[in-house]
């Protein structure tokens, strides 16, 4: 494994699985002060409240110190200083480096300056890998495996990030991928023939109440109002890609209901009660997985 | 009739001819012929059976290394490449791309690192559907044939 987490293709079957074991431990003892003498650099290039307490969370119940910022503005960056020398510099001060930034590509420039491990937590439109293996370690707790599932992806498929990245990492898996989502926002070319390469079996339709039956998991996604160039579209679609608890009565009952959050309106209050409901569950689990990689990449060193 | 070159004869050096007349300036860029001291004569729009029009650089007592010559296959695929010796081809080379770009092509992602940073590009090439596309190592997007532009070193 490599000594840093820029992108889910950087890691294997194997790595992923591992990293998913790792976590089920420390779920079940979440409070494991290993790295008392370690500083971890949370640098937020643009503001996320999820991602950075969640990495700041987990990297407390390590025993370890948090240092950083959490918005480029009081920072030298807005002085002009390169991404170089603040990664140069922070690299002097903290023994790992969790980085946001707004710049696609920004995570591996980084990874490829500093002499300590960077975790990517989100590099612009392009790789998320931690909200991935959460993504994965819900699907796992919830299902008992990720061999053979059915995954409907519904939403904004062509821009959602998370999307392209649970594709990627469930092909190890030999999943079916339901992908629901108005024409507009429809998967692109070039991760469908990522599909048919690995020999994924997948589906397309603008119809969510027909896949929710034969689905294992329904990942939600925003459908956001500035991806559209017609304005009375938005409002055509906003609300068909919204699932209420009325829609979800005859589904399977293992299914699980999953989203990156922050959800707006494509998921009804009604649903929350319901026993399909993980997404906060999954938010949740993001603590463990993100202990996991923290463990991970500080004992490679 | 006799045969006349529209572009005179260099004793020792290269000759590369067979270049798209609209990737001459391209070239010329790649290759950093714009400092480069030697005695350099380039035709271009001369009649060619292949291209139509083509354009021919001959330089002077100047060999490039085939890492260094191979990058102008991302433009130029066809080009031919012949080392001169007093006068006389004594070898032709043909082109072949590189598996690695660094720092020739501008990413066509506008939010990718590279056009905000002072960071070399640097792509793979890959073939899809038989066309060469190149894949950015930072931002992992694709800048196709018909978007790529070549970083000026003027």
């Amino acid at each position: 494994m490599s000594k840093n987490l820029i992108s889910i293709q950087d890691f294997s079957k194997d790595e992923i699985l591992e990293i998913l074991k790792m976590a089920a431990e420390f779920e079940e003892n979440t409070c494991q002060p290993i790295f008392k003498d370690k500083v971890i650099a949370s640098i937020f290039f643009e503001p996320s409240t999820r991602t950075r307490l969640s990495f700041e969370t987990a990297a407390n119940r390590l025993g370890a110190r948090v240092i950083g910022f959490t918005d480029s503005i009081n920072t030298s960056v807005a002085k002009g200083e390169t991404l170089k020398d603040t990664i140069k510099m922070i690299s002097n001060y903290a023994d790992l480096i969790v980085m946001r930034h707004p710049l696609e590509g920004s995570a591996r420039y980084a990874s490829e300056i500093s002499k300590v491990p960077v975790i990517n937590a989100g590099d612009g439109a392009n790789q998320h890998p931690t909200q991935t293996l959460l993504d994965l370690y819900s699907v796992y707790k919830t299902q008992g495996t990720l061999e053979n599932l059915s995954i409907s992806v519904v939403g904004d498929l062509k821009y959602g990030r998370t999307v392209h990245s649970l594709l990627q990492a469930m092909s190890h898996f030999n999943p079916v991928f339901l992908l629901t989502s108005p024409a507009e926002l429809a998967l692109p070319r070039e991760y469908k023939e990522y599909l048919i390469n690995k020999g994924i079996r997948f589906m397309e339709t603008t119809n969510l109440t027909d896949v929710i039956p034969n689905s294992d998991i329904i990942y939600m996604t925003r459908v956001q109002r500035e991806r559209f160039t017609d304005p009375i579209e938005y409002e055509r679609v906003k609300n068909i890609y919204s699932l209420n608890a009325s829609m979800i009565k005859g589904s399977k009952p293992n299914m699980k209901i999953l989203h990156p959050l922050p959800r707006v309106n494509e998921i009804a209050i009604d649903v929350d009660e319901s026993s399909h409901a993980y997404y906060f569950e999954q938010a949740h689990n993001g603590i463990y997985v993100r202990m996991a990689i923290i463990t991970k990449l500080l004992k490679s060193l | 009739m006799e045969k006349h070159l529209k572009v005179s004869a260099i004793k020792d050096g290269t000759v590369l001819d067979h270049i798209p007349s609209d990737q001459l300036f391209k070239v010329i860029d790649i290759l950093n012929l714009s400092n480069c001291i030697n005695q350099i004569t380039f035709g271009t729009n001369l009649d060619s059976k292949l291209l139509g029009k083509k354009a021919i650089i001959k330089i002077a007592d100047r060999f490039f290394l085939d890492d260094e010559i191979n990058k102008i296959a991302l433009i130029a695929p066809q080009a031919k490449i012949n080392i001169i010796h007093d006068f006389q081809v004594v070898e032709k080379r043909e082109l072949s791309v590189p598996s690695e770009i660094k720092g020739i092509v501008k990413c066509m992602n506008p939010v990718c690192i590279t056009n905000h940073q002072p960071v070399d590009t640097l792509f793979s090439t890959i073939y899809e559907n038989n066309e060469l596309k190149l894949l950015c190592h930072y931002c992992e997007k694709i800048t196709d044939r018909q978007n790529l532009k070549i970083i000026s070193k003027g």
